[in-house]
């Protein structure tokens, strides 16, 4: 266990609540439609597309092969550029060293551009408890950090809040700096928050940033942004720290440009994010600005306990969000009802392995196995069977819900002994059809509340067609 | 089955098809199962429905008991063995045949050379129609504007969309019109439906405010577990869509009650 608390026991009255909150609904409606769309024509317009997956893919997988060999070339060459690289095995480990680095700095104030990695290790609330003031300066996550709330997606951490929301949050904490009347529009709202937010970049000691990629070539730590949001927090301060998981390392340039071209086409459709910033040391001589510290922690966390089995697949992931912006179910409960860090397919694989299956149970069993996250994802990774992992893992260790356990054992007792197995539907079905025959259909039957609550039952037909078949009944 | 003096290979004119009717089917639908057959010998196929089956498996399989899924899947493996061909009316059951059976056996050489065998036989029936006897056109006739749903695993697993709506288009009086989001899940699941009903929920009434939305008559699919879900959601929603199986409709096989309709409603 490691990080921020989780609440995904919460997971099936949360999702109720949100199915009904109109704000959550309008919000994600906005989205699907602009991230699935955008998505579309983006892969569209590139023909090799599949063949990019795949060596995409390989490359991730070559690297994954011989991950100590890349990560111990990446530190060295960081250390030639002048960084310097620390290793964390877990999630409080690493919050300490970020910690340990502010204060060796004599930080008071740390501007953070959006990092998955830095949620996932809880150090919002590690800087918070070392008295530290953190400034989220992604415009999506400073939205939240305004709500006090934790991110509801992986790229568009504020994806969840209505235009509305936002004015009213802007409107109730910019009065402080002067800044009164209540904006509406979201060019206004972007310039607003941009006046807040120069001041704290000028003015903070540490920056901290992800990493969308470490290249061992070059000893390079990579974000794409769109905001230019990372880049002011990746050269003003006087110190920089990126946090990182391990698997983020691939071997050369030419390998985070193939990437590149499929990432953020899979997030937001664009063919290049705005901003692609390669960190590669601290300020030399030479250069106008910059660090003139550059430290790189590397965050194992559970990962290196992904290598070598089913899960290693998970060690793609780029966290493009594609697999949540096309999850129907995503896209219904939104990202809060996850009740961690990672949400929507990959983190309803990534979220058991982290905090553990008993608190997560829900995750891998609230979904339809309809494949569209797989079919989207620009690292093939094979979400849906990775879940049926998971549920396999449950139902060993008999976490799996009791009532559909035993339904489904006493279905499965039938289905292996046909002779009674017949005997069984032949009946059913024709009672059922008795119960429903006038209408056609039943609007309520004993043990069947979840699907009856909200849709009829379409009523059989009478005799089963095996039953028929074997008679020679045919129809005409 | 084995005892058949000149086995027919695939190649043949008239090959060997072994139907499987899946679970639903036989409870539910009948008419499909029929539908199925009247279109597999309208394509040349001599068809036959062994005695032996009852589920694919999926619904443990998707639970995570893969150890009754195995026993199932030998079932249906052994039951449909010496067939020129398996074709079932559901991209879902077949997909479960096609993709998953082999993925079960991985460590087991002798039922994985089995269960590929089965695998390599085994067709949705709409694409089996289109692309493995190339039926271009059917006999058949429907006076409706319709809608159709690419269930998930068709879809997805088995490449089916196009052979679909290639049949449709030869049926007389028949017009489409695409569904928005036509590929995306409509939220049944299998027993995600019945464990999650209020996410479920959601999912089918978006589903069926875009058939509404449509303003197509009939809304057709090739899985009756999809459609039960779509039917009933569509009806509580007091909506005089009809549903059929796209099977019934090229079979020219619509007289009798649409899904979810008696035969007081219709």
């Amino acid at each position: 266990m490691s990080g921020p608390a989780p609440r995904s026991r919460d997971f099936e009255r949360r999702a109720y609540v949100e199915i009904h909150n109109p704000n959550l609904q309008e919000a994600m409606g906005l989205a699907k439609q602009g991230f699935v769309g955008k998505r579309a024509s983006a892969v569209a317009a590139v023909p090799e597309w599949e063949q990019l997956r795949a060596a995409g893919r390989e490359i991730k997988e070559h690297t994954l092969a011989h991950l100590d060999w890349y990560l111990e070339r990446f530190e060295a060459k960081v250390r030639e550029n002048g960084g310097h690289v620390h290793w964390a095995s877990t999630a409080e480990e690493a919050c300490r060293i970020v910690v340990d680095l502010c204060r060796a700095a004599g930080a008071r104030r740390v501007t953070k551009g959006k990092s998955m990695v830095a949620e996932e290790i809880g150090l919002n609330e590690a800087l918070a408890d070392a008295g530290l003031e953190r400034v989220e300066t992604d415009l999506g996550e400073y939205i939240i950090q305004l709500a006090d709330e934790p991110p509801s997606h992986i790229i568009a951490p504020a994806v969840h809040k209505t235009k509305d929301q936002v004015s009213d949050l802007f409107h109730r904490h910019h009065r402080q700096y002067g800044l009164t009347e209540r904006q509406t529009e979201g060019p206004a709202l972007v310039a607003e928050a941009r006046e807040v937010l120069r001041e704290k970049f000028l003015t903070a000691d540490v920056g901290i940033t992800g990493a969308n990629f470490l290249v061992a070539e070059t000893g390079s730590t990579v974000i794409v942004t769109n905001e230019g949001n990372g880049d002011l927090t990746n050269t003003l301060p006087r110190v920089h720290i990126v946090t990182a998981g391990i698997e983020k390392v691939i071997p050369t340039l030419d390998d985070t440009a193939t990437i590149l071209r499929l990432l953020a086409r899979s997030a937001t459709g664009q063919e290049m994010s705005v901003y692609t910033t390669f960190s590669t040391g601290p300020r030399r001589a030479s250069d106008l600005d910059g660090p003139s510290e550059m430290h790189v922690v590397l965050i194992d966390n559970g990962r290196s306990q992904m290598l070598g089995n089913e899960f290693h697949h998970m060690l793609r992931c780029i966290r493009c969000g594609a697999c949540m912006n096309h999850c129907p179910v995503y896209t219904a409960v939104g990202g809060h009802t996850y009740g961690w860090v990672y949400v929507g397919p990959m983190g309803s694989v990534l979220t058991p392995l982290m905090i553990g299956i008993e608190d997560s149970g829900h995750l891998p069993n609230a979904c339809t196995m309809n494949g569209r996250c797989a079919e989207v994802c620009p690292m093939q990774i094979p979400l849906p069977d990775l879940l049926r992992v998971h549920r396999e893992r449950q139902h060993a260790s008999r976490l799996d819900a009791p009532r559909a356990r035993m339904m489904l054992r006493a279905w499965a007792f039938l289905a292996r002994r046909p002779a009674l197995y017949r005997r069984v539907v032949d009946l059913g079905a024709r009672a059922l059809a008795m119960l429903g025959r006038r209408r056609g259909r039943l609007r309520w039957l004993p043990l069947a509340g979840g699907w009856t609550g909200s849709r009829d039952l379409p009523a059989p037909q009478g005799e089963t067609f095996t039953r028929a078949w074997r008679a020679g009944r045919r129809p005409r | 089955m084995s005892d058949s003096p000149q086995p027919v290979g695939p190649a043949s004119d008239r090959p060997r098809v072994g139907l499987f009717v899946t679970c639903l089917v036989d409870v539910f639908r009948p008419n499909i199962g029929f539908a199925a057959v009247k279109l597999l010998e309208d394509a040349g196929c001599r068809v036959e429905v062994p005695d032996l089956q009852t589920c694919c498996g999926q619904p443990a399989y998707n639970s995570g008991d893969a150890a009754d899924a195995r026993v199932l899947a030998r079932q249906v493996i052994e039951a449909f063995e010496g067939f020129d061909y398996v074709v079932g009316a559901s991209g879902s059951c077949m997909g479960m045949l096609h993709t998953h059976y082999p993925r079960l056996f991985e460590n087991d050489a002798r039922w994985r050379a089995r269960a590929n065998a089965l695998a390599d036989r085994c067709h949705e029936l709409l694409s089996f129609l289109h692309d493995v006897r190339g039926v271009r056109e059917v006999r058949a006739r429907y006076d409706s504007t319709v809608t159709y749903h690419d269930s998930c695993s068709g879809l997805r697993e088995l490449g089916v969309q196009r052979q679909p709506r290639a049949l449709l288009a030869s049926v007389e009086g028949l017009g489409l019109r695409e569904l928005e989001d036509s590929n995306v899940c409509c939220g049944f699941g299998g027993t995600f439906c019945v464990k999650y009903p209020a996410i479920s929920e959601k999912m089918v009434t978006d589903k069926a405010n875009h058939v509404i939305r449509s303003g197509a008559g009939t809304l057709l699919g090739g899985d009756l577990g999809c459609l039960l879900n779509m039917a009933g959601r569509l009806r509580r929603m007091g909506s005089p869509v009809r549903v059929y199986h796209a099977a019934e409709v090229l079979a020219g096989m619509t007289d009798v009650p649409p899904i979810g309709d008696g035969e007081a409603s219709s």
